[in-house]
């Protein structure tokens, strides 16, 4: 009973997760996807802290305490402030209309499915769904990177890729937390990184639209 | 015999209370929006006084009618009607638990609301039009996301009917899973475009243009018009319950078991409560939607309803 307890709980916090994963794709709005991508990773320190205690392990909560300071709290801020001071309140621009990219999302979780189940059959049945939603969430966090032409949103989905990582990574029982550790710093770091890229697009293009970028690119050849 | 006395019982207090307090939901659905608007909001009562008020005044028919006009109102309301007595509230295993199949609901929903098109069609005036083919629209999108979702449902619970539906999920088995959440996020989409809640409609707006439930019967007076009314003050009610049985079925109490309705009875006002103070508090939160957003909004409803059923399909893949 306990078991299929745990079991639910965890799947019930990965399927929010992938929620608004997916929901990602359909906002047009930057504030919209802050806000989700908040919501995201509030939810995954949830269910670091419920996989601590499912599995016992100290170092999860410490997981879970990370998430939720770094990401939940100091980046979702950090993005509200560039879109105060980049003055972006106004809509995203999508290089793909939001049906067709929600309807390929779908597809993306389908091959998600299909490929984690067959390669896992000899591993613990607890942990195969849950590496399916994780793997969901990574192809989804891309698709969001690869449909936006704004460059904050491909940051979003930059992190929401990051998120399925860490839920996958806590979805493993023996995960070093050293690794995870280290993913976390490395996140923060390329959000620094980001930040000072945005301001250099910002500089040169008077936007955060990529494809001043491509144009560039275009010219060079 | 004892058992379908109980069961004859429980239908008839059933049908009393929904066709009693359906009007009382949405006068609380109002008061509430209005109080966290920081206005003091029409009494409770109102929808009451609404439809007494309708029933005293003449009722006119325009003279560019056709001889149908008043079949509509009669229609939407008998297709509404039967829904609610269909779909269980405070117990389950009513004397039409049989026959509430949740293709012949969709199907009932789908009845009022081309009786509601063809009137908004009918005097052929520019708004009722213009709002017939938004709802037009609108339905084309939401069907699909129930019948996608009802896909989900039918898979976990081996039955077609709502009664069972709600049996199989309160039984445990099922417990909380991934698809049933995206179920509830994809059924709470279609219920509030349905029912034109805000999202999708203004139930208060009075800018004909942007109307939809309400441009159609702008033609409509009087006791026509009052069927109209009681019957979408029913559509809110039967969503609510469809809800509430189908993802809250615990502690419904049994047609059976007279024992257990009161406290049926008790859980079903805090279900309806605890809807209508989620509903009111979404309406005053969220802004209107562009009238060619909604189908988007379905869409996602659609594509999460699909997501329900390959969840489901995984999930049997690794229990089998």
């Amino acid at each position: 009973m306990t078991y299929s307890y745990i079991y639910q709980i965890s799947h019930l916090l990965g399927g929010i997760i992938l929620l608004c994963a997916f929901s990602l794709l359909s906002q047009r709005r930057l504030s919209a996807m802050i806000a989700l991508y908040q919501i995201e990773a509030i939810t995954l320190a949830a269910a670091a802290l419920w996989q601590g205690f499912a599995q016992n392990a100290g170092d999860l909560y410490l997981t879970a305490l990370i998430t939720l300071v770094i990401k939940a709290i100091l980046l979702p801020i950090g993005l509200r402030q560039i879109v105060q001071r980049f003055n972006l309140i106004r809509a995203v621009e999508t290089a793909m209309p939001i049906g067709l990219s929600m309807i390929l999302g779908v597809a993306l979780i389908g091959i998600a499915v299909l490929v984690v189940l067959p390669t896992t059959l000899s591993a613990v049945s607890i942990t195969r769904e849950d590496l399916a939603i994780s793997l969901s969430i990574v192809l989804l966090g891309f698709l969001v990177m690869t449909t936006r032409r704004n460059a904050l949103a491909q940051v979003i989905g930059f992190l929401s890729t990051e998120n399925g990582l860490v839920l996958a990574a806590t979805g493993m029982p023996g995960m070093p937390f050293v690794a995870e550790l280290s993913v976390a710093l490395l996140v923060l770091l390329a959000c620094l990184v980001l930040g000072v890229f945005l301001l250099r697009i910002r500089e040169h293009f008077d936007s955060l639209d990529v494809s001043g970028i491509e144009e560039i690119e275009r010219r060079g050849r | 015999m004892l058992y379908f006395l109980a069961a004859l019982l429980a239908t008839l207090l059933h049908a009393a209370l929904v066709f009693a307090f359906a009007p009382l939901l949405l006068g609380g659905i109002t008061k509430l929006r209005a109080r966290l608007l920081g206005r003091r909001g029409p009494p409770l009562l109102q929808p009451y006084r609404l439809l007494t008020r309708l029933l005293r005044k003449t009722t006119l028919q325009p003279e560019t009618t056709t001889h149908l006009y008043p079949v509509w109102s009669f229609a939407a309301f008998a297709a509404l009607a039967t829904s609610a007595l269909l779909v269980p509230s405070f117990c389950t295993g009513l004397l039409t638990a049989n026959l509430s199949d949740f293709i012949t609901l969709i199907g009932l929903l789908a009845l009022a609301r081309a009786a509601t098109l063809l009137a908004g069609l009918e005097s052929g005036f520019g708004f009722g039009g213009a709002a017939a083919a938004r709802e037009a629209l609108f339905s084309v999108f939401a069907e699909a996301a129930l019948l996608v979702i009802l896909i989900s449902f039918v898979l976990i619970a081996h039955a077609p009917t709502v009664d069972s539906i709600a049996e199989a999920f309160r039984t445990g088995h099922i417990g909380i899973s991934v698809s049933l959440g995206f179920a509830l996020a994809a059924i709470l989409a279609v219920a509030l475009t349905e029912a034109g809640r805000i999202p999708a409609d203004n139930p208060a707006g009075h800018l004909e243009l942007a109307m939809v439930h309400e441009a159609m019967l702008l033609e409509y007076s009087g006791r026509y018009l009052l069927l109209f009314e009681y019957a979408a003050m029913l559509r809110l009610l039967v969503w609510m319950n469809l809800i509430g049985t189908v993802f809250f079925p615990f502690g419904m109490a049994r047609a059976g078991d007279l024992l257990s309705w009161p406290g049926g009875l008790l859980l079903w006002a805090i279900k309806l409560t605890a809807m209508a103070t989620a509903l009111a508090l979404f309406e005053v939160s969220t802004a209107k939607m562009r009238v060619f957003r909604v189908p988007e909004f379905l869409g996602v409803a659609m594509l999460l309803g699909v997501l329900s059923g390959v969840f489901l399909f995984v999930a049997s893949r690794v229990g089998g």
